[in-house]
């Protein structure tokens, strides 16, 4: 089945030595290297919102308008509720730090005033109903909110950036198969006398396409694994210089499997450039007689 | 120059009396006026045929259906018992492995030595780089080109790329050996010896079809049989086509 891959120095020999006209190799290079950059982009982001969504999901918040007089109260009162795995009170230095970002020295006055803020992890079997009624009793004025409706937008926005690195993968891809169609079209032009003649003497199109076939394989594969080498030099910068980027997404990176589809890539291309060539000439060659 | 033949097709063409049949074949390029028109012979098995006529009368394109590079535009040709005027591109490979080929313009491929354009039938047909160096050498020394062997055709004289386009055309002793003016580029020595080898192809069953102007090549063949074609049909169509031709008897 690759036999075509293993041609004999007859057969290099009926294209001539030279490597086919062409930027083909660049051309499938850079694509390879776009293709790999924005698919470990894409799958960061997946990464990120799996993080966040884990996160989030299970996390609620309790909002006193009126202040931390009874947050003590309040902490052993959600705490006793069957259900809640751990709760905590936000310091009032915190969320003034917070709101001095927005408020400057304002925002330390005594005569602000600042809400009390409890944060609380529920297991998946917890009774929601039974924890507000019970903050209720406590505070009635609090209000409960989840994490997720607060990040919804956010997460909103990281998976169709998710898919928009998909698409763009696929559209590189079409580009760089059109690419192999316009360097599969001049080689056949570039060899259209070889062609004719061995047409002419009983070769068969699969003949002819496995000359051309082997040579635009060999221009994608080199150019696939350059593009790929560049591409992860890059990320190996990236990842280096950007501990930060862990922190803001909650330590989200690439796994051993992602790194795998990364590694992926740059031969699927290959083997997508090789298929298209083969298509491609095969639909030339039955133009002719 | 031995070659497998599946005994089946042995068998089959043992009882083929006709290479070749046309019936009110006619062929245009595009729009144009027809350049053949109502080509109606056979060519029997194991015959010698001289294709004569003016330039421009039309031999080229007759011997371009013959050799299945072109379709014809209305009428039926068959080719080894089989209707191929219509048929499908996938079978025509197997079709056009069995006729050699020796075109006026003896199109070698010029970045390969004389040994590999010789080669290229045995290997298009499936032969190892083993199993054609014998029968190349031989031809190469038949056509008096041993030692040219790994020239490549733009380094070799109009009469050693003849010669060479000869040898491709004739490695795979074919069952129809298509030859347009193959004489047309070589001293008088060597067509003498290229008339002898196409005799002896025939000798051994190969239809032999020759486009030539010349008078010399078609005098020393006197078992031959002349087709003449004028203004794109056949100028002798009811009688018996015979070397000399009638109409200088």
């Amino acid at each position: 089945m690759l036999d075509w891959l293993f041609p004999s120095p007859s057969e290099r020999r009926l294209l001539g030595e030279a490597r086919l006209r062409g930027p083909t190799a660049w051309v499938i290079a850079i694509m390879s290297f776009s293709i790999v950059i924005i698919g470990a982009a894409g799958l960061a982001l997946a990464n990120t919102a799996g993080v966040l969504t884990r996160a989030i999901e299970a996390r609620y918040s309790i909002q006193v308008p009126a202040g931390g007089g009874n947050v003590e109260a309040l902490l052993a009162t959600v705490r006793s509720v069957p259900g809640v795995n751990s709760a905590a009170a936000v310091p009032e230095s915190e969320m003034r730090r917070t709101l001095e970002r927005w408020l400057g020295p304002a925002a330390q006055s005594t005569e602000l005033p600042v809400p009390a803020l409890v944060d609380f992890d529920v297991s998946s079997g917890a009774k929601l109903q039974e924890v507000a009624s019970r903050v209720h009793a406590v505070a009635p004025e609090a209000k409960i909110a989840a994490h997720r409706e607060a990040v919804g937008p956010l997460l909103h926005s990281l998976r169709l950036l998710q898919w928009v690195a998909f698409g763009l993968v696929l559209l590189l891809s079409a580009a760089a198969s059109a690419a192999v169609v316009l360097a599969a079209r001049g080689a056949l032009d570039t060899h259209r006398f070889t062609i004719e003649v061995m047409h002419g003497i009983g070769a068969t199109d699969v003949q002819v396409t496995r000359l051309f076939q082997r040579k635009i394989a060999i221009d994608a594969l080199v150019g696939s694994i350059a593009g790929a080498a560049v591409a992860g030099l890059v990320l190996l910068a990236l990842a280096a210089g950007a501990s930060f980027a862990g922190e803001l997404t909650g330590g989200a990176t690439l796994s051993g499997a992602d790194f795998l589809i990364l590694l992926l890539l740059p031969l699927a291309l290959t083997a997508l450039a090789t298929w298209v060539a083969r298509t491609a000439v095969l639909a030339a060659l039955r133009k002719a007689l | 120059m031995a070659r497998r033949v599946p005994c089946a097709r042995l068998e089959r063409d043992k009882q083929l009396t006709q290479v070749a049949e046309f019936d009110s074949v006619g062929l245009r390029y595009g729009t144009g006026a027809e350049v053949l028109r109502d080509l109606d012979f056979r060519l029997a098995h194991g015959g010698f045929y001289f294709l004569t006529g003016p330039s421009g009368a039309g031999k080229t394109s007759l011997l371009k259906l013959l050799y299945l590079a072109q379709r014809p535009t209305r009428g039926r040709i068959r080719l080894f018992g089989e209707e191929l005027s219509d048929a499908r591109r996938e079978v025509l490979p197997n079709f056009r492995r069995r006729i050699g080929v020796v075109f006026q313009d003896f199109r070698l491929i010029r970045h390969l030595s004389a040994f590999d354009n010789i080669a290229l039938p045995l290997r298009i047909a499936g032969a190892t780089d083993e199993q054609v160096e014998g029968p190349v050498r031989e031809m190469l020394a038949w056509v008096g080109l041993a030692d040219r062997a790994s020239a490549r055709p733009p380094t070799l004289s109009g009469g050693e790329q003849q010669r060479v386009a000869i040898a491709r055309a004739v490695i795979n002793r074919p069952d129809l050996l298509v030859a347009d003016e193959p004489t047309g580029n070589v001293d008088a020595a060597m067509a003498q010896r290229l008339l002898h080898l196409f005799s002896a192809l025939n000798r051994q069953g190969t239809t032999v079809v020759v486009a030539t102007h010349d008078v010399g090549l078609i005098s020393a063949t006197p078992g031959a049989q002349l087709i003449r074609i004028e203004n794109g049909g056949i100028a002798d169509p009811t009688g018996t086509l015979r070397n000399p031709p009638r109409s200088r008897r």
